[in-house]
């Protein structure tokens, strides 16, 4: 049993010591905002905060995580009010097909906590996530705004 | 447009249970506006039309048979009937149409097929064909591909019964007024007779306006007074998009539900010979190994271990007939059969062989491009469950309807036992598809024997190696310039060809010109990718234009130009893009420009692409201009979105993609080298729009047309090396100055 820290909320789960992060969210415990698009740390799909640092959590197991505050998509929100960095992602009609947008936005949010004025040598440098659908224009003007409100 | 409509479209209205009004705009009879009004009425709701339904809570609900794949489609069609409507935009939602007959689009499809345009891809008739031979239920499409949904949908359909509903509460307000119906005027979803001063919603009209008969061919706003078209709206999905509660496929979740994962036979067209099942079997959390006859499945209780599983297993394959086929071997095949006869025409005027045979020098060129994977944010899923007699499905398809059928098929089930539940989709570009439904297929098969819910996935492995990729492709162009520098001749050989027909065509004016194409030629399945054979053609075409300007040593943007004088919308577009570009202003240092134009799925869009080297060698894309003639936009922030992502996703391919066979297998096994632009390589990107008012063309595949051919060219302007073999990252150019 390992005992993790989620959005907040203790939860207790029976994982082997081999299972990532990734997969005790989405698959046991059913946090299914969190997405995977490759398994290999080569995408971001699957970007969650560990102690408000961005990992990918295909490539982290959930027991280097005990101990730790683990914030998926669904914790973002305070309440009813939206993040800022998720608000700037409405207002800048960010996303398209959505998949990688999670992801996306825990990696922007993990860069606002660093560097909360980002130039875009700072976005470049931080947002190696992929968007299939090539929404990067959107997500720059979305981290940009967020850096602003 | 008027003969589709008087041929095709059937209009109807009826009350319906709740106190209501139906009214039907149907492109199939009575029995299907039937059919609709089940599904689609309910109480104390007003259904105007199959596409709209009028509560009486004065709410306007639009029906949209088509699926959203992040084109906003399902935001842009209920803008188009809202603007006939004369709908309050804050009243309006969207519901995605159920998987049935009464929502299909193929009537109207199949009405542009015959009369309009011969820019309907052929993949849009085929489904249908396949289906209706293959079972006994009348067949209809629901596809989202082509760029069709806005064309067709929204333009023949949206529109009208937006118009024709707004018609019939003006009639029941007008007897319930004892007015004249030419003195009601309609905003915000209300009616108004301002001498008067009577008024009412259409929430509280619409049980009244249900007594009238449905009209035909009610006139439809101009352009210019349009209140909702044209303006950027919010679409409807994005909000479930940024706080993970959008559900797609792969969140599927249900009591009891197991994760399937599958390894299909590495050889395309192999079988399964044996495996043994015990090492997966004696793994934690595994309940099943299914053996299908090209595949393996383990069945488990989390998708990891599943994975962890079938790892641990050893099948033992026959590899059949392609164990041997190589990437070189493909290649050469297609050289080969564009050395021989009896290649198919697709097209030609003049005389192109007597122009070539005549000529004192003749430019020739041969240009290749590898499979590419399409390679989906969201891998390839289905969630199933088979009770009884009953199958349910989950899962994100481009035609919600053949999914249906095809899992009836599978499952030997009547249709009518198949309920088929749509959900958020992680990307199509033609994946998705009716003709490529494998993971739908093989889902059902697993299902049918699992005890209970089961999700079948593809590794993002097992999906870049199992595509219906976009096909490889060898072209050899032959062209003749004249001493004035005009293009007499152009012929164009290509292996192999699919669709959409324009694909292979230009406007420029060329007396002599062919395309022949040879077939056959790709063993590997293949299929539609985002703008389809525009992939291929469009790189080929635009490039080879770019060397005839060369030979003819005139500027590419001035030899396009003179080529295009009786073209105006394609001029327009490229002048437009010279001009936002600064294309007679020389580049930054270290940079140069390329140019290249293209018409596709009823869309114009010239794109100027601006390069360099970097120091190691590699090229970066800085700034693309595009310059886009759509006839009209409906949302502008989707479309400009739709054309940069477009762009990107052509980009990608340009620079990076390659699938490439060996001993019959596909190389590539992921992100890690199958690379794609990331924020950092991504150009800055301006759109401008030329709205001719010409037929509305599409948003989502244009973007993807031009862009090789831009940047090709660029290159050459740059460093002088012609670079005819995708991806240009294997070309080599020597180290640059790294300007950034
Ligand atoms: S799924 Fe974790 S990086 Fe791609
Ligand atoms: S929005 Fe589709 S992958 Fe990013």
């Amino acid at each position: 049993m390992i005992t993790l820290t989620i959005n907040g909320k203790a939860h207790s789960v029976d994982a082997e010591e081999a299972m990532p992060l990734l997969w005790v969210l989405r698959d046991i415990l059913n946090f299914t905002g969190t997405k995977y698009g490759c398994g290999v740390g080569a995408c971001g799909a699957c970007t969650v905060l560990v102690d408000g640092a961005a990992v990918r959590s295909c490539s982290y197991p959930a027991v280097l995580a005990q101990g730790k505050a683990i914030t998926t998509i669904e914790g973002l929100a305070d309440g009813g009010t939206l993040h800022k960095v998720q608000q700037a992602w409405i207002d800048a009609q960010a996303p398209q097909c959505g998949f990688c947008q999670s992801g996306q936005i825990m990696a922007a949010v993990a860069l606002l906590k660093e560097k909360p004025q980002p130039t875009d040598e700072d976005i470049d440098a931080a947002m190696t996530n992929i968007c299939r659908c090539g929404a990067y224009a959107e997500i720059r003007a979305a981290i940009h705004a967020a850096a602003k409100g | 447009m008027g003969k589709v409509t008087r041929r095709l479209v059937i209009f109807g209205g009826a009350a319906v249970a709740g106190g209501g009004l139906l009214v039907g705009y149907a492109t199939l009879p009575w029995q299907t506006l039937d059919r609709a009004r089940q599904i689609g009425a309910r109480e104390g709701e007003t259904l105007v039309a199959t596409w709209v339904r009028i509560g009486k809570d004065n709410s306007v609900t639009v029906i949209v048979p088509h699926s959203e794949m992040g084109q906003g489609v399902h935001t842009s069609l209920p803008m188009m009937l809202a603007e006939e409507l004369d709908a309050d935009w804050s009243l309006v939602r969207m519901e995605q149409a159920p998987a049935d007959m009464a929502f299909a689009n193929q009537g109207l499809a199949r009405g542009f097929l015959d009369d309009l345009t011969g820019s309907v891809p052929r993949f849009l008739s085929g489904p249908l064909d396949f289906v209706a031979r293959k079972t006994a239920e009348a067949m209809n499409l629901q596809t989202t591909g082509g760029s069709t949904s806005v064309r067709f949908t929204g333009v023949a359909g949206m529109r009208r019964t937006g118009a024709a509903a707004r018609a019939m509460l003006v009639k029941a307000a007008a007897a319930a007024w004892g007015v004249d119906e030419a003195s009601i005027t309609t905003e915000n979803s209300r009616l108004v007779h301002a001498a008067s001063g009577k008024s009412a919603t259409y929430g509280e009209m619409a049980e009244a306006a249900a007594k009238f008969d449905v009209p035909v061919d009610v006139p439809l706003k101009p352009r210019k007074d349009y209140k909702i078209v044209g303006k950027p709206i919010r679409r409807f999905d994005i909000p479930a998009k940024v706080d993970g509660s959008a559900v797609y496929g792969l969140d599927k979740r249900l009591p009891g539900m197991r994760f399937a994962v599958i390894a299909a036979s590495p050889v395309f067209g192999g079988k399964l010979k044996s495996v043994d099942e015990k090492p997966a079997l004696a793994m934690r959390g595994v309940s099943q190994v299914v053996k299908l006859e090209d595949a393996v499945v383990v069945v488990a209780d989390n998708t990891w271990r599943a994975k962890e599983a079938l790892a641990a297993l050893s099948p033992v394959w026959d590899e059949g007939a392609n164990a041997g086929l190589t990437s070189a071997s493909i290649i050469a095949g297609m050289d080969a059969a564009l050395t021989k006869d009896g290649l198919s025409e697709e097209y030609a005027s003049g005389d192109v062989d007597a122009a070539l045979a005549g000529a004192k020098k003749v430019v020739e060129a041969r240009y290749v491009v590898p499979y590419l994977a399409h390679a989906p944010m969201e891998v390839m899923n289905t969630t199933v469950h088979l009770e009884g007699d009953r199958l349910s499905v989950w899962g994100g398809f481009q035609d919600g309807l053949t999914a249906r059928v095809l899992a009836a098929k599978t499952a030997g089930l009547p249709v009518d036992n198949v309920t088929l539940n749509h959900t958020a989709m992680g990307g199509g570009f033609g994946r998705r598809l009716p003709d490529y439904m494998d993971y739908l297929v093989r889902a059902v098969k697993v299902g049918l024997q699992v005890k209970g819910p089961v999700q079948l996935v593809y590794t993002r492995e097992e999906d870049m190696t199992h595509g219906f990729f976009r096909h490889a492709s060898v072209a050899r162009m032959r062209g003749v310039v004249d001493d004035k520098g005009r293009v007499t001749a152009f012929l164009n050989t290509v292996a192999e060809r699919h669709d959409p027909p324009e694909a292979g065509r230009f406007n420029y004016a060329i007396p002599n010109q062919a395309m022949r194409y040879a077939s056959g030629t790709n063993p590997l399945p293949w299929g539609a990718w985002r703008s389809v054979d525009h992939t291929q053609l469009g790189f080929f075409i635009e490039t080879f234009m770019d060397e005839l300007a060369h030979a003819a040593g005139q500027d590419p943007h001035a030899f396009r130009r003179a080529h295009l004088a009786s073209a105006p919308r394609h001029l327009a577009v490229l002048d437009l893009a010279a001009e936002m570009s600064g294309w007679n202003t020389p580049a930054p240092a270290g940079r140069a420009r390329g140019i290249s134009i293209r018409e596709a799925f009823g869309t114009i869009i010239a794109q100027v692409a601006e390069v360099s080297i970097g120091a190691d060698g590699l090229p970066r894309v800085h700034r693309v201009w595009s310059a886009v003639d759509p006839g009209e936009v409906i949302n502008p922030a989707t479309f400009t979105a739709q054309i940069e992502g477009g762009t990107i996703f052509g980009l990608s391919a340009a620079l990076h993609g390659a699938i490439t066979v060996d001993k019959g297998r596909v190389v590539e096994q992921n992100f890690t080298d199958y690379e794609m632009v990331r924020m950092a390589d991504a150009p800055v990107q301006v759109v401008k729009v030329i709205e001719s008012g010409a037929a509305t063309g599409g948003a989502g595949e244009p973007g993807t047309a031009p862009i090789a051919a831009a940047v090709g060219n660029a290159l050459f302007a740059l460093t002088g090396v012609r670079v005819r073999a995708l991806p240009f990252r294997l070309a080599r150019f020597g180290a640059g100055e790294g300007a950034k």
